[in-house]
């Protein structure tokens, strides 16, 4: 329960310097609508509607994925600032409730975002699934999860690095692509619905293994990666 | 160089509450603290006085845990600094609070933050607040703090934890003569508030105003290069 306190005090903390800040937000929501926007132009998604249901899952991701990035980079910034991380540091509080208040505060702003996002996509690709539409809820919160939790990470593991805004999506990528291929996968049976219900179960359950794996690593790392000089 | 800084000079010397064993820390070819050794009994109050660059920064960040020897040892009542966490405070240069957030606000993330450590500090943001002189209810965010204030806060902030060491890294520094006059004395009455331990409290401060220090100076380093130069205690003559 204590545990639980410290996250919930973090969290509360990172969704109150967003309120007043709006940064990881507002460029995450730019850059997301720039990506649907670019692509929509690239091809004519009313001409070609099985086209269209074909790639949107992947264009989706990428959207998320690349814009996501750009908040995660900025997730640790406001710790840097005024040596606040050394008083994080120096509090006995568990240094994992830190990363998972701050993890979960991302998956909301990424949850705010893919909220915005979603309707404003639907109507530029003019979409409508043909497959299950509720898995969208499994499929999204798991997919964000396994994108936010990593990044979180890594964007801490870069925090002492020169070039760390480059170093982020050079780890981030390639250990998300177990994660990357099952949600884009996923998406793209629901939206087209060419794979059967079973396989898009074992997507699913793909996405959900990854992330108890990898939410279990970056928390028992974390204490190492904070106090690392 | 091998220092003692006992503030009694007594032959029987108390619990220490911060020690030092041939430290050395190391950053490239650049020596910041070469084989400092230093014993700080619980209750003392030490000033440490160096120019730019001599490694006061620097100790009381390896004394904090926020750094790690190259060589040599640290132990906070025997233990090591990380081990200690709810029982030190340390105030650096920087703020280290968050630009956004109101200075209640900050301190009352910061107190749910030590909640585990049964200590004194929940609910206490407020009084912390008062005691530095700023009004709790003040609605500006620190970033539209003066830098004094901020340095008040950060004060407040350090206090409010209820620390039996107390690290302070030029903590007059942005602050004017009478409210600089205000700390020496908040910190001098901070020595005499009783910690649920019964450990008496011990004050650590690296300052350029030694004038300022002054009535909290029981024992005075001076830092050159690295090393510890020069111990004075108040009622003996400098060591040569």
């Amino acid at each position: 329960m204590k545990y639980l306190r410290f996250v919930l005090d973090h969290l509360r903390k990172d969704l109150r310097l967003e309120w007043r800040g709006r940064d990881a937000i507002n460029g995450m929501l730019f850059f997301a609508l720039l990506v649907v926007a670019i692509f929509s132009l690239a091809f004519d998604p009313t001409g070609y509607p099985t086209t269209t249901r074909q790639i949107s899952g992947g264009v989706l991701w990428v959207a998320i994925l690349f814009s996501s990035v750009t908040a995660l980079n900025q997730a640790w910034t406001r710790e840097i600032r005024n040596q606040v991380l050394d008083a994080q540091r120096m509090a006995p509080s568990p240094a994992s409730s830190l990363f998972l208040g701050k993890a979960l505060a991302n998956l909301i702003f990424v949850l705010c975002v893919e909220a915005i996002l979603a309707p404003i996509f639907i109507i530029f690709y003019n979409l409508h699934p043909l497959g299950n539409a509720w898995l969208f809820l499994l499929v999204m919160p798991l997919g964000t999860w396994a994108l936010v939790v990593n990044g979180t990470f890594f964007a801490a593991l870069g925090l002492r690095a020169r070039n760390r805004e480059l170093l982020l999506p050079l780890l981030l990528f390639p250990v998300s692509l177990p994660a990357i291929l099952a949600m884009v996968q996923a998406a793209s049976g629901i939206l087209t619905n060419d794979i059967d219900a079973i396989q898009i179960n074992l997507w699913i359950k793909q996405l959900a293994a990854y992330d108890i794996i990898f939410t279990t690593l970056c928390i028992l790392l974390f204490e190492t990666i904070l106090h690392a000089e | 160089m091998q220092t003692k800084a006992s503030p009694s000079g007594s032959a029987a010397l108390p619990v220490a509450a911060a020690e030092l064993t041939s430290v050395s820390r190391v950053y490239g070819t650049f020596a910041a603290l070469r084989n400092v050794s230093a014993s700080f009994s619980a209750g003392s109050c030490t000033v440490i006085l160096g120019e730019n660059g001599a490694g006061k920064s620097t100790l009381l960040r390896v004394l904090a845990g926020l750094i790690s020897p190259t060589r040599g040892s640290v132990s906070i009542f025997g233990d090591s600094p990380q081990k200690n966490r709810g029982r030190i405070a340390y105030m650096s240069h920087a703020p280290m609070l968050y630009e956004e957030l109101t200075a209640l606000e900050n301190l009352t993330y910061f107190a749910s933050l030590h909640r585990d450590d049964q200590c004194a500090c929940v609910g206490s943001p407020e009084m912390a607040l008062r005691a530095v002189g700023l009004d709790p209810a003040l609605t500006r965010t620190v970033s539209q703090y003066s830098q004094g204030m901020r340095q008040r806060a950060s004060l407040a902030r350090v206090l409010q934890t209820d620390p039996e060491v107390l690290l302070l890294d030029e903590p007059f520094s942005n602050l004017d003569v009478a409210s600089a006059h205000q700390m020496v004395e908040l910190l001098a009455d901070f020595r005499t508030w009783p910690h649920h331990s019964g450990h008496a409290r011990t004050i650590l401060l690296t300052t350029h105003q030694a004038h300022l220090a002054e009535p909290l100076a029981e024992t005075t380093l001076t830092m050159l290069n690295g090393q510890i130069a020069n111990t004075k205690h108040r009622t003996s003559e400098p060591a040569a």
